[in-house]
């Protein structure tokens, strides 16, 4: 009976050690999924924009419906609830992979602020790409000072 | 270390020997500036295109705090710390009491008011290009912008470097009007290579420096080690900077990369000046970098 309840005790032991570790990796896990979704969210920009900016520079001929459809798609990235995106810890010393800076944790409202003017610039831009070529062209301005503006005070340069 | 004291060493001698002939700080002679009139307008794509605010703007100042001249911003190079100084309208702490004289002294010879060299982290060494007409334009310009009466901030700098009398040796070296791009360029190129090579001082980043902090011309726009702050700056001669002409011009202007990244470090500053330019002056930008002698 005494046997029964050491083997019970030990396991319970060696399940709770486990239960620690997978604690840890769960967290770091956590991490990098955030790191991971939010650069696809990026690409996702970078996708959309890349027509719009091919069609700004005359590469790609002007075409409205696809235009504004990107366009739209930009403004939807743009508005996503990205709560769950940027953990406390998913900095470029927590995450392989994340150029984010610390100071972006230390400056939440700035950054919050950020997030508010490419929601303008992407708004301003969902309005103006189905329009003509002339106002794409116009609203690519902002949005690019929009997203240069986070990269710049928050991200690690890249070279 | 070593190349710190390479730097003393080698600076130290030349201050030393040169110091019988070192040239005093040259000035325009007034009679040429009779008749020039400035146009705030055109003074403000000279502003923009020289990059003022970038440096002269507090740190971090953004859209119309951007004009407002007042200095402060610390700038870290391997002769110490420099401190952009006040260069708003206010006539005790800015230049405020600039006449058109001064300011073509300071941009086209780096000589200040009172007869003293400046540090060339003010880059007047490409500066000195600039037309007479451009700096009365800049000069019409900079007196409808805000006074402020911030004061300036010392530089923090080693000796020998305190010694402001040495720098008429550099400028003996290293300060010269010439353009480095030569040769048969068109009207959009030479457009291209005022912007660059005057005004826009592109190389005082992009193109590395000997020990004595001269631009080594034999590599320009090769990429240099970045003068305030760790990393490079990149490459942009043809060799590296395999864009289009189209994409250098979209870069200027949105600041977007071909593959929708965005411009970082200082760069970004740049592009927030570059875009408030004509079209046509981005399109010159993009036409001068295509000529430029590729470095590998």
């Amino acid at each position: 009976m005494t046997k029964g309840y050491t083997i019970v005790a030990a396991a319970l032991g060696l399940a709770i050690a486990a239960g620690a570790a997978t604690g840890q990796d769960a967290q770091q896990k956590a991490l990098n999924d955030a790191t991971k979704a939010r650069q696809a969210q990026m690409q996702l920009y970078a996708f959309n924009l890349g027509l719009l900016g091919a069609m700004a520079k005359g590469d790609v001929a002007y075409d409205s419906a696809q235009a504004s459809a990107a366009a739209t798609n930009l403004a939807s990235l743009a508005r996503l609830d990205q709560s769950r995106l940027w953990p406390e810890g998913s900095d470029e010393m927590g995450v392989d992979g994340s150029r984010a800076l610390p100071a972006l944790w230390e400056n939440l409202p700035d950054v919050m602020n950020k997030g508010g003017d490419l929601v303008t610039a992407a708004t301003a831009m969902e309005a103006a790409a189905g329009t003509d070529l002339a106002s794409l062209q116009a609203a690519m301005g902002a949005v690019g000072g929009a997203c240069g503006a986070c990269h710049k005070a928050y991200r690690v340069p890249s070279n | 270390m070593f190349r710190a004291l390479a730097y003393l060493a080698a600076f130290g001698a030349l201050v030393l020997g040169g110091g019988l002939w070192i040239t005093a700080p040259e000035r325009v002679d007034p009679d040429t500036l009779t008749g020039l009139v400035g146009v705030p307008a055109r003074g403000k794509a000279v502003f923009d295109a020289g990059g003022c605010a970038s440096c002269h703007a507090a740190e971090g100042a953004t859209e119309e705090a951007r004009l407002i001249l007042s200095g402060g911003r610390a700038f870290a190079t391997p002769f110490g710390s420099f401190r952009a100084p006040n260069i708003s309208q206010d006539p005790d702490h800015g230049i405020g009491d600039w006449k058109l004289a001064d300011l073509v002294n300071a941009m086209r010879y780096g000589t200040s008011p009172q007869g003293q060299h400046y540090y060339p982290a003010f880059p007047y060494a490409s500066y000195t290009r600039a037309t007479l007409q451009d700096i009365a334009d800049l000069q019409a310009y900079l007196v409808t912008l805000p006074a402020d009466a911030t004061p300036d901030q010392p530089h923090d700098l080693g000796f020998p470097f305190t010694i402001r009398r040495g720098l008429g040796l550099w400028k003996a070296l290293y300060l010269d009007d010439g353009w480095t791009v030569t040769g048969d360029l068109t009207a959009v190129e030479t457009r291209g290579r005022y912007l660059a090579e005057a005004l826009g001082h592109c190389a005082e980043c992009h193109t590395p420096r000997g020990p004595l902090g001269g631009l080594d011309r034999d590599h320009w726009m090769g990429g240099a080690a970045n003068p305030s702050g760790s990393g490079t700056i990149p490459n942009i001669t043809p060799a590296r900077l395999d864009w289009s002409e189209g994409d250098i011009v979209a870069y200027f202007t949105s600041g977007f990369t071909p593959d929708y990244d965005t411009a970082g470090g200082s760069m970004a500053e740049v592009v927030q000046n570059l875009a408030q330019l004509p079209e046509a002056d981005r399109a010159a930008l993009a036409a001068y970098l295509k000529r430029l002698a590729p470095i590998n």
